[in-house]
């Protein structure tokens, strides 16, 4: 079946700041469970003293095109949803094997206390009403940009053609659409 | 100032502290070593029994033909138990029956369960009615028993090959549950489906010398436990060496068992316990030299289950 659309993320690392804005807004908003989190930020420092550089970014499921996650799940609960292509878990269809977790290269999942495995949903609730993501919404500086990577017009493929960027363990071959912009 | 690169450090920070995944993955506790255990010895007591069966040696070799298909639907049951207490989602464990997934080994696994289980009924059936210890009982005088019985013994070679083939077929599933997540450097190996197969044909051949009364049954039983506990170890070579050339990420888990937190459990149980001093002591006894005693087989099913627990545990340490 065509998507319709295919939804991604980029993270533009010269404006994070690393303030965890993102953090809070996707757990009120996802009533994210206290402890766990699907939203995080990673530092990275590199060098010795005085020699130091650092990037800092928001950090979140991947929403991989070949997702590791979606081929292990033995139930189909982990999938690529129509509507904007992103990875979701329906908790009716999860065992809380947790085969899932350990195929995803970004330790993005966890088992939620209820038994079913959480993730990022990229807040298709909100793509669907025609908003954004909370964690970009609430981004204090318009770090975060989520949008449809197959529309060559939209802000997050202009943001993509116009700079640098990468994406993380690329050597895990799942095709990531989850951009660190330079 | 130029600092060479192996000087650098590298510092990497998280926000992130979800329970079961950081500082490291840790998802998978006894259950899953148990039931990767007791699915191997399962596996091989299977095949054993088929063999046995295919051959028609059901009076030479009796602890294969008639108690090792006795000790598979017991055997299974405890393992499939233990992996249902894993399960994080209980009340959904019927949900692996409802789909299958031709990329998920997981998904695999549970289907092939389901063969295994029907070819053990039918086989535990013969194997109850034709068993001296048991012939008698009251289970066997069950109506459906015996027509599983009668069943089983009119389609005989059809049911042998069945088991065979899903009996391989689960033993070697039970490595590649492991081996299919390619996040996970310490599993992802191809060699970890004949390495379980054949450490779960180890276990049910050990198994079933210990259990057998006759002694040409016991030494072609021992022999063969040798066979594949040399066959065990020429795999382990081979996947530790596969760690060690496939670049960083499998160098860092290797490293887990070259010097790293699990090198004690690794060598100590699995080598030289679980293998190394069975192998020695069932060679001195094949050559007449020290006398049989259960120790070696004893020996091989206590280093089948650490196999099964530092390969779970380990894995979960390295990521990709």
């Amino acid at each position: 079946m065509s998507k319709s659309a295919t939804y991604g993320m980029a993270v533009d690392i010269r404006r994070c700041v690393g303030c965890s804005a993102c953090v809070l807004a996707c757990k009120t908003e996802n009533n994210v469970p206290d402890g766990y989190a699907r939203r995080w930020v990673t530092q990275i420092t590199e060098g010795r003293f005085p020699d130091l550089t650092m990037k800092v970014w928001s950090d979140c499921c991947q929403h991989c095109t070949d997702a590791p996650c979606v081929q292990s799940c033995p139930t189909g609960a982990s999938h690529h949803e129509d509507i904007f292509d992103t990875v979701q878990v329906d908790a009716d269809l999860c065992t809380g094997c947790k085969a899932c977790i350990a195929s995803c290269p970004y330790s993005a999942r966890f088992v939620r206390p209820e038994g079913y495995v959480d993730k990022c949903t990229l807040c298709t609730h909100r793509l669907g009403a025609g908003e954004t993501t909370a964690c970009a919404n609430v981004c204090p500086t318009s770090a975060i940009v989520v949008g449809d990577l197959s529309d060559p017009e939209s802000e997050i493929s202009q943001l993509l053609r116009a700079r640098h960027h990468s994406v993380q363990k690329p050597e895990a071959g799942t095709q990531p659409r989850f951009f660190l912009v330079e | 100032m130029n600092i060479p690169l192996m000087l650098q450090h590298v510092e990497v920070m998280s926000t992130r502290a979800n329970h079961g995944i950081d500082p490291h993955m840790h998802i998978w506790g006894w259950e899953i070593p148990v039931y990767l255990f007791l699915g191997g010895l399962a596996a091989g007591l299977i095949v054993l029994g088929a063999v046995a069966s295919l051959r028609n040696r059901t009076e030479q070799d009796a602890a294969q033909a008639n108690l090792a298909p006795l000790f598979v639907l017991p055997v299974l049951a405890i393992g499939m138990t233990a992996l249902f207490l894993d399960l994080s989602y209980k009340v959904h464990v019927f949900r692996f029956y409802t789909a299958f997934k031709v990329t998920s080994p997981m998904s695999w696994g549970s289907w092939i369960l389901l063969f295994v289980g029907a070819g053990a009924v039918f086989s535990a059936a013969a194997a109850l009615l034709r068993h001296p210890g048991t012939r008698d009982s009251a289970l066997a005088k069950m109506g459906i028993v015996k027509w599983a019985a009668a069943f089983a013994d009119k389609h005989r070679v059809v049911l042998a090959r069945f088991n065979i083939g899903f009996g391989l077929a689960l033993g070697i599933y039970t490595g590649i549950l492991l081996s299919g997540f390619s996040a996970r450097p310490f599993w992802n190996s191809g060699i970890l489906g004949p390495l379980f197969l054949v450490s779960g044909a180890s276990t049910a051949a050990a198994l079933l010398a210990l259990l057998t009364k006759d002694h040409n049954e016991h030494t072609s039983l021992i022999r063969l436990d040798l066979a594949l506990v040399g066959t065990e170890l020429v795999l382990l070579g081979l996947w530790i060496i596969g760690l060690l050339t496939h670049g960083a990420p499998t160098k860092e888990a290797a490293s887990l068992i070259l010097g790293g937190a699990y090198t004690a459990p690794f060598w100590g149980l699995v080598v030289i316990a679980g293998l190394l001093v069975p192998a020695t002591l069932e060679i001195q006894a094949l050559r007449k030299r020290w006398v049989e005693t259960p120790i070696a087989p004893i020996l091989v099913l206590l280093g089948g289950l650490a196999l099964r627990f530092v390969m779970v545990s380990a894995g979960q340490a390295v990521g990709f």
